[in-house]
């Protein structure tokens, strides 16, 4: 973890238009318009971070904007993007890259984070977070991809984890090690969302605890956590959905309490986007996340004290 | 890397699995892409219809997100049906979601089931205007002064810049009451209106306007919008419309912040 840089380099000379708020070991929660009445009124709301789908901010002005400010004011904000389409084979859209890299520029967010998926192919832009086969010839095009980005925006970025219902026949290699490979390659951090982990292990009949051994968690520097749904496959055995329309399963905060046990308390988002329930329901998932954090932290501070002496 | 003889036949070309997995997106008559599987053997057709399922519904959502007074006019099941037919034929080609719709009031213009509501396709437009003008960048609006500081002849050579906002949204029916009425929280009464409307869309600052113009006033902000003078835009809506009022359409005009500078003469 030490070579990732997750904040952004910042010369001593340099003017920026926002206070560097400092995102160690919070937790946070997706920011939705309709609650930011209620944000700005709540001065625990301020303690926490806020994390905006990058799209949703990509028009030229107008409340987007002006919201985003003002939230940016007052906390650290984590730019998340959703249809960069790093997982697919086609090139990266330029336009779409510079508007991510104004993005970052402007708002100088604490974690910038994209996902292993693709959402665009020809000229059509599916809206959904599509899966990848897992080879040698995919791995070299996502790393070129994840170093166009990083290149561009001129920082490293977290890598999200995916949720999957199937398998590509042709994937030669697991999930995890294409992960790790992709780390090595280009010197990303990750973003691991704990209730993908969950979601795949279940819709795949793997052990999640196994899924954890093998990813590289040193590289993390952010964690998700959101609600699923569940449904049947065509065996009629349990698939689970990554919907993000509920509270946080049990499950998936025992395995966040395991990941946080291990890698110390990082940046931790709750992520609700359908269904949105009222700031107060929001908000005391947060705080559940950090009390988890803060647990964990006490522990790990005596841990690197004994460490160095 | 060897790999297994069984993935020969897909693995052919290795990057090109997005063109095995998009015709069956949107189509729900094809099969289950044959590169893809459950694991350990298991069936794929209802883990496939997640991402089916995920692409439609959200792209619906997304209209359904943007024309609110349209889905209240229609109602849900009515709209959402329209909206998948639509999303189906057009799907997005920009990850922008707040640019998409542009072609749907066009849709619904040709939509068989909506031809009873031929004012519906207006009422989308005005929506998808609303939606421009929220997103517009921001522009301060022109002062009344720099009107009223302009001597006659200058004035009347004067062409405006538009406000980035700024949006005119002409129909043949009653559409921006049948908007206005469908838009807010509280019942839809009946409406009575029955003559033409233009709707004017503007965003002077942080909350987006919408305005039945006065008669003539369409004319007159259209003829400015395409940056004719301001003398010979006030003649032709005079002209084109005998109850155009002059003052009236000028204060509209500053009130909703239609432009924000005078671009030359003046």
């Amino acid at each position: 973890m030490a070579k990732l840089a997750t904040h952004a380099d910042r010369g001593a000379s340099e003017g920026f238009r926002f206070p560097a708020h400092r995102i160690d070991g919070l937790a946070g929660t997706s920011f939705k318009h309709q609650h930011i009445t209620s944000i700005l009124e709540d001065q625990a709301a301020k303690r926490g971070f806020f994390e905006v789908h990058a799209e949703n901010y990509m028009g030229a002005g107008g409340p987007p904007h002006a919201a985003l400010t003002r939230i940016r004011q007052d906390c650290p904000v984590s730019l998340h993007g959703v249809c960069m389409s790093i997982g697919g084979p086609q090139p990266l859209d330029k336009a779409h890259l510079g508007r991510f890299a104004g993005l970052v520029e402007r708002y100088e967010p604490a974690l910038v984070s994209e996902h292993l998926a693709w959402s665009t192919h020809d000229t059509t832009y599916y809206n959904d977070l599509l899966p990848l086969p897992y080879t040698e010839a995919t791995l070299r095009r996502v790393a070129d991809h994840i170093d166009e980005v990083q290149e561009t925006i001129k920082r490293p970025i977290l890598l999200e984890n995916p949720s999957t219902y199937l398998v590509f026949k042709e994937s030669t290699m697991s999930e995890t090690a294409f992960i790790r490979e992709l780390v090595r390659r280009t010197g990303c951090g990750l973003l691991l969302d704990v209730n993908n982990v969950f979601v795949s292990a279940t819709n795949h009949g793997f052990s999640a605890l196994d899924y954890l051994a093998d990813y590289p968690l040193e590289h993390v520097g952010e964690i998700h956590l959101a609600g699923h749904a569940e449904q049947e496959d065509d065996e009629g055995d349990l698939f689970l959905i990554d919907s993000h329309d509920g509270p946080v399963a049990d499950a998936v905060w025992t395995l966040f309490d395991i990941v946080i046990g291990r890698c110390g308390p990082l940046p931790t988002l709750i992520e609700w986007d359908s269904a949105i329930p009222d700031w107060p329901v929001l908000k005391a998932e947060a705080i559940a996340a950090q009390a988890i954090l803060d647990r964990h932290a006490g522990a790990f501070l005596r841990r690197k004290s004994h460490a160095h002496s | 890397m060897r790999i297994p003889e069984s993935n020969w036949d897909v693995a052919a070309d290795r990057l090109d699995y997005p063109t095995g997995f998009v015709p069956a997106l949107l189509d729900p008559g094809r099969a289950t892409p044959a590169l893809v599987a459950g694991p350990r053997g298991k069936a794929a057709n209802k883990r496939f219809n997640v991402y089916r399922n995920n692409v439609t519904v959200s792209l619906i959502d997304a209209l359904a997100a943007a024309f609110p007074a349209t889905m209240r006019i229609t109602g849900e099941t009515f709209f959402r049906a329209m909206a998948r037919f639509h999303a189906r034929e057009r799907p997005p080609t920009s990850p922008l979601l707040f640019d998409y719709g542009r072609d749907f009031p066009g849709f619904i213009e040709r939509y068989q089931y909506a031809q009873p509501m031929p004012w519906l396709a207006d009422v989308a437009r005005i929506e998808r205007a609303w939606l421009d003008a929220y997103h517009a960048a921001d522009a301060p609006v022109l002062p009344p002064h720099a009107l009223t500081s302009l001597p006659a002849e200058a004035l009347s050579d004067a062409v405006f810049k538009a406000h980035p906002s700024t949006r005119l949204v002409c129909s043949a029916y009653p559409a921006v009451t049948i908007f206005s009425a469908n838009r807010q929280r509280g019942p839809v009464g009946r409406i009575e209106a029955r003559q033409p409307e233009s709707a004017l869309i503007t965003r002077p600052a942080l909350d987006v306007e919408v305005r039945r113009l006065p008669p003539g006033a369409d004319v007159f902000l259209g003829s400015l919008l395409s940056a004719e003078p301001f003398g010979s835009a006030a003649a032709t809506a005079s002209v084109r419309c005998p109850e155009f009022d002059l003052a009236t359409a000028i204060a509209v005009m500053l009130e909703a912040g239609v432009f924000t500078a005078i671009r030359q003469g003046g």
